[in-house]
């Protein structure tokens, strides 16, 4: 088993002529909180699929966890979770039944599912809510539930697409301090937003420009290297070249 | 196992919280089958007939003035050649000829078997169908009085002949017996096939289905889970369909409850398959509804409802018959009404188990968890 936590090396997606993911390379390490940024239409969402086993690559090669993209998605999928930008816990069923549904499906017991339940729940302090439909749930809440929910069975990386998109910016603080506990607990984060105080957030960032990957290190290096007081102009920078327009 | 546990819950507890789709599986059906036989209560009455008797015995007669006497027949032309009754048919004129061939009072005397032919003007399809069926009734009827005549008092007595007799077809000619058990079909039809294809692909539009296929979740367990739920659904909906033509029409199936049961639950397979693929090949639900509205009303139209299968031209025969409808249909049809037994329905089980293996094998084939 590599060291890495994911290996992308020259990773494409094409939709016909369209070229949404163009050959992008990087590694991210085990334990590491790595932002994917970029601005919209990008292609992070594309190529955040791949990785997940949702979608085959055109060509490249990656290993997530270990295992193959194009071979092994269903062990990928074993031992990743993955939050899509859509929320995606069903509004019809109550805190807890989502709790269950998503943590059963990974294979965690009745006891289990119970205890990791009522820790998730104290902990997001939910206790008053946990009979509610998760659809009354302000978005905020939403959004920590999902996060949770996704990281349930202790999966080796979780891969969130904009979690923190429309939420206010107490809850994106709080939303944060979640990441650090499960980056904390050895789970490596793979995180998209658009949101520049949170890149400063991460180890290390990737800026996505046009399906290419354009620049990849630490907050302060990437600030160095562009001569930049703030993410916000390095991001700027480097968004000023993209050809793409936003949809 | 554990899976496919999760998920049943899960589908449940979704179907019976969601107060737009309860009405829809449970009430709307219940209400158009009290509605729908009265509303489309064709007129079956002065259905026009031509005869062509070849034979003219004293029987030939008798036969065609019973059937005069029914009602539902208007003798618009006795001929003896077949040309002009065809020619009534295309002057519309007549919606049925009867063609009594010659020697057919020796036959029936001779081997107790009246052969008569029947050509129905396909146009007025309904009319047409119903018409054959009522004559068949009535033949059936009169074929029946003339054995109890000729046969010897004591076997008579013994009643074998009429006990046999008196079971086949629709002997009260009562509309709603034809059409109800028909119309029952066809609405665990649009629940099943409707429901189960919407509820797929709105797990597509909200974007759950994306949260699912990156878990552990297995295919088929995806797959069987959701189809469990609406076939059971299906199996209540007929079931309380049934009670309604039971209580409300006073239909009462005449053969095996076990056997029709059994042939609902391979149609509703078939059926859900059907609905799935539907949903595999759909992004919205707007888009899901307008592909299973443009089958079902193929289905509709070609299942011989309405439409007599035999009345119809040989190129829809071949379209009636590729459609699971038709032979569910059939099938219900004999067994609340004739009290068939699963050798005479062999074919249709056939057929049927074929659809179900061909619909389902396609959809889970065209079902993806890595695009
Ligand atoms: N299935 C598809 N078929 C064709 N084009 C697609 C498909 N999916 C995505 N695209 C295109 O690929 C490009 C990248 O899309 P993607 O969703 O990956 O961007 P993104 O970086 O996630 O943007 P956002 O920040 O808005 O979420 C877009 O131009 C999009 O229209
Ligand atoms: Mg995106």
């Amino acid at each position: 088993m590599s060291e890495k936590a994911i290996v992308c090396k020259d990773l494409t997606k094409r939709f016909g002529d369209f070229v949404a993911v163009n050959h992008i390379s990087f590694d991210v390490d085990k334990g590491e909180i790595f932002g994917f940024l970029g601005a919209n239409g990008a292609g992070k969402t594309t190529a955040m699929r791949m990785l997940c086993g949702l979608s085959y690559p055109t060509s490249g090669e990656a290993t997530v966890a270990g295992y193959n993209v194009f071979k092994q998605q269903e062990a990928i999928k074993r031992n990743i979770g993955y939050m899509s930008q859509k929320f995606s816990l069903y509004e019809s069923l109550t805190v807890r039944e989502n709790i269950r549904f998503y943590g059963g499906v990974y294979g965690l017991s009745d006891k289990q599912l119970k205890e990791k339940g009522d820790e998730l729940i104290t902990k997001l302090g939910l206790e008053k809510e946990a009979k509610m439909m998760v659809g009354s749930l302000p978005l905020g809440w939403k959004q920590k539930l999902a996060f949770s929910v996704a990281i349930i069975h202790q999966p080796r990386i979780v891969f969130l697409d904009e979690p923190t998109g429309g939420v206010d910016p107490v809850t994106r603080r709080q939303f944060w301090d979640l990441i650090y506990d499960a980056a904390a607990n050895g789970i490596t984060v793979f995180v998209t937003t658009h949101y520049m105080d949170e890149a400063e957030y991460c180890n290390r960032i990737s800026i996505m420009v046009d399906g290419r990957i354009d620049a990849l290190d630490s907050p302060a290096n990437l600030k160095k290297q562009y001569d930049a007081a703030s993410m916000n102009e390095v991001f700027y920078a480097l968004a000023r070249t993209a050809k793409r327009s936003a949809d | 196992m554990r899976t496919l546990r999760l998920l049943l819950e899960k589908e449940f507890r979704q179907i019976f919280r969601d107060k737009g789709l309860l009405p829809i599986i449970f009430i709307m059906p219940m209400v158009q089958l009290l509605i729908m036989p009265l509303a489309a209560n064709f007129d079956v009455k002065n259905i026009n007939l031509a005869v062509v008797d070849r034979d003219h015995s004293t029987y030939t007669q008798q036969m065609v003035s019973k059937i005069a006497s029914s009602g539902y027949f208007r003798i618009t032309g006795y001929y003896t050649d077949y040309a002009p009754a065809l020619h009534q048919i295309e002057r519309e004129k007549a919606d049925i000829i009867l063609e009594i061939p010659a020697h057919f009072e020796t036959d029936l005397v001779r081997e107790s078997k009246a052969s008569v032919y029947v050509a129905a003007d396909a146009i007025n399809g309904t009319k047409a169908g119903l018409g054959s069926a009522y004559l068949n009734t009535i033949l059936g009827d009169f074929n029946n009085e003339i054995r109890m005549k000729w046969l010897p008092a004591k076997m008579a007595a013994a009643g074998t002949v009429d006990v046999t007799y008196s079971n086949w077809f629709n002997p009260e000619m009562n509309y709603h017996l034809y059409m109800v058990p028909g119309i029952l079909v066809l609405l665990v039809t649009m629940v099943g096939g409707f429901v189960a294809a919407l509820n797929i692909v709105k797990e597509k539009e909200i974007g759950t289905i994306e949260q699912i296929n990156v878990t552990p979740i297995k295919k088929w367990q995806f797959i069987i889970g959701k189809m469990i739920p609406f076939w059971v659904i299906g199996m209540v909906d007929f079931t309380i369909g049934l009670l309604l033509a039971r209580y409300v029409y006073g239909v009462i199936p005449v053969g095996s409850l076990l056997l029709l049961y059994s042939f609902l639950a391979i149609y509703l397979v078939a059926l859900l398959g059907f609905g799935l693929l539907i949903s595999t090949y759909s992004d919205n639900q707007l888009q899901a509804m307008f592909v299973a509205f443009f089958f079902i009303m193929i289905f509709m139209l070609m299942s011989g409802l309405f439409v007599s299968v035999d009345n119809m031209p040989s190129w829809a025969k071949v379209i009636a018959k590729l459609t699971p409808v038709t032979h569910f249909i059939d099938v219900v049809r004999m067994i609340v009404l004739k009290g068939s037994r699963f050798s005479d329905i062999k074919m249709q089980f056939l057929y049927e188990i074929a659809f179900a293996v061909v619909l389902n094998g396609w959809a889970i084939l065209n079902y993806r968890k890595t695009a």
